[in-house]
């Protein structure tokens, strides 16, 4: 059985992220599967997955460290922080500059509005704790909130995470049950009309 | 549905080829007049229709000769292989689509439209991933594509919505939106057998219905006509995702109302409700966002989210493009006088 961690706040979470990257919680046995099927093996298939992938650059928040920006692993994965309250983007000059972003990374603006990037570890009621396998294939596979809601915005490169196969995408989902969940209410997306400064 | 059934109802539909659908609606099983000269079809109407931005709809299904459906449970019929069924959806008095659908040999569904060309002589499978039709007056129609359809029907309790024992009750609302029945004359000599619960029993459509349903017929229990519509409404409009069953979208609003256990669906579906803490905060709602706060329809995340069209906020998130008025006026008719008088404070 896949451990499914208590949640705890972000700065709380700093210990258990580090045992999580190792994948140290607990190991289950690697023939038990949770509700939903999901595996040991696969999480830990879903572990290289997300670390080749990309999903760090933009789900976790980046910090300004001596060594320039950093992840911020106390907040691994856990989206745009609810607490760093944006203002308007700037608004861009005519050209070919179009997006914005976030000196967290967390955060883009262009010519759909602003997207903040989703919270991915298992806290119930900010995250994907509440989610099923299913939810997570059916909003990958379509490009829609759990295949039926909203569009997923960019940068999220829905088309090239569609062609992950069903195994890889149960593996990442059952790597992400493994993270500690923290507690971070990412915004909803902003609607262009919103999104931007008046020019200076 | 268990996740898996609803795994395999993905797979069948994103796998069905557009070759291994009938290239016309003719060739499906129904006929393209209003006449429908199969015994085995019969037209039906819901007591509480989804909105579709004012289309006028027809329905039909289609058992295969001695198959039956299993009402023992009565809000989760169990339809027999062969089942079909098909929505028609005009504007103007024009068809523009008929949607369609139909359970395979392995029990999974597959799900199709087609469209109707402009003469009404003739109904084309439309592609895959939907289409745009232009009407006479110049407006744009979107036809769904497959993967579409599942976005209401894959994670509905049962596939088939709008055909159950609730919203074929012979007790039909009086105060429910956009209900019709089907008429001889607007749905052909044969309409006039047009199908509620009693008539399907009489067919020998249903098997194992408990007999309480027919001596007294599945109604809504709320505390006013007012309610009973609006809880209805919010059944037929929302309830196929926001339901407590498997398949369920992940937040804590269950709309659906049940047919076997009226008053305890009534119960929860005002307790995931009422005063109930929104996980969608839209802007300018402040972080005590609430699903429905008696007497402040402004103040209320329901009702905010269906009077939206943006693509971001509305409800239902697909489907329509125009908001529901007739439907509105109902739920805030609700919220705004019924909610704040009741008698007895709600959970």
């Amino acid at each position: 059985m896949i451990r499914r961690p208590v949640p705890m706040t972000a700065s709380s979470a700093a210990i258990a992220v580090l045992a999580a990257i190792g994948l140290t919680v607990a190991p289950p046995s690697a023939a038990a599967a949770d509700r939903d099927g999901l595996t040991a093996e696969k999480a830990a298939r879903g572990k290289y997955l997300v670390s080749t992938s990309g999903c760090m650059d933009c789900h976790t928040p980046m910090k300004m460290t001596p060594n320039g920006p950093e992840w911020d692993m106390s907040r691994m994965l856990s989206g745009h922080p609810e607490n760093l309250k944006m203002p308007p983007a700037p608004a861009l000059p005519q050209g070919p500059w179009l997006v914005v972003s976030s000196a967290t990374n967390t955060a883009f603006a262009g010519p759909w509005g602003v997207s903040f990037t989703a919270n991915l570890t298992p806290d119930p009621e900010t995250g994907l704790g509440a989610w099923t396998v299913q939810d997570f294939k059916n909003t990958i596979r379509t490009g829609r909130h759990l295949g039926r809601g909203r569009a997923v915005l960019p940068p999220m490169p829905i088309p090239v995470y569609g062609n992950f196969s069903d195994e890889d995408l149960e593996s990442i989902f059952a790597y992400l049950r493994t993270l500690p969940p923290v507690k971070n209410r990412v915004p909803e997306p902003w609607a262009p009309a919103e999104t931007t400064a008046a020019p200076k | 549905m268990k996740p898996v059934a609803l795994a395999l109802l993905l797979a069948a539909a994103t796998a069905t080829s557009a070759a291994e659908l009938p290239e016309h609606l003719r060739d499906t099983g129904l006929a393209m007049g209003h006449v429908q000269d199969d015994p085995a079809i019969a037209a039906f109407s819901p007591q509480y229709p989804l909105w579709s931005d004012g289309a006028e709809k027809r329905r039909w299904v289609r058992l295969p000769p001695g198959a039956s459906i299993d009402a023992s449970r009565p809000d989760a019929w169990q339809f027999p292989v062969g089942t079909r069924l098909w929505k028609e959806f005009s504007v103007a008095g024009r068809p523009v689509e008929t949607r369609y659908m139909e359970r395979q040999a392995d029990g999974s569904w597959r799900f199709a439209t087609y469209v109707w060309t402009e003469d009404g002589r003739d109904a084309v499978l439309a592609p895959e991933r939907g289409t745009v039709v232009t009407l006479p007056q110049g407006a744009h129609y979107q036809v769904p594509g497959r993967g579409d359809c599942l976005a209401c029907h894959g994670g509905a309790r049962v596939p088939v919505l709008g055909f159950g024992a609730l919203q074929l009750s012979p007790d039909r609302d009086p105060l429910a939106p956009h209900a019709r029945t089907p008429s001889a004359a607007a749905d052909g000599p044969k309409a006039a057998a047009s199908v509620d619960l009693p008539a399907l029993v009489a067919r020998g459509w249903l098997r194992g219905l408990p007999p309480a349903l027919l001596a007294r017929p599945p109604r809504i229990a709320a505390d006013s006509p007012v309610e009973r519509a609006a809880l209805g409404y919010l059944h037929g409009n929302c309830a196929q995702c926001h339901h407590a069953g498997d398949g369920r979208v992940p937040v804590r609003l269950n709309l659906e109302q049940s047919a076997a256990d009226p008053a305890k669906s009534h119960a929860d579906a005002l307790r995931s409700m009422v005063g109930a803490p929104s996980r969608y905060r839209p802007p300018g709602f402040g972080d005590d966002a609430r699903v429905v706060v008696p007497g402040d329809f402004a103040a209320s995340v329901l009702t905010t989210r269906m009077q939206s069209r943006h693509a971001r906020v509305q409800m239902p998130p697909l489907g329509t493009e125009r908001p529901d008025a007739e439907g509105l006026a109902l739920v805030y008719h609700w919220i705004t006088h019924d909610l704040p008088t009741r008698k007895e404070p709600r959970p």
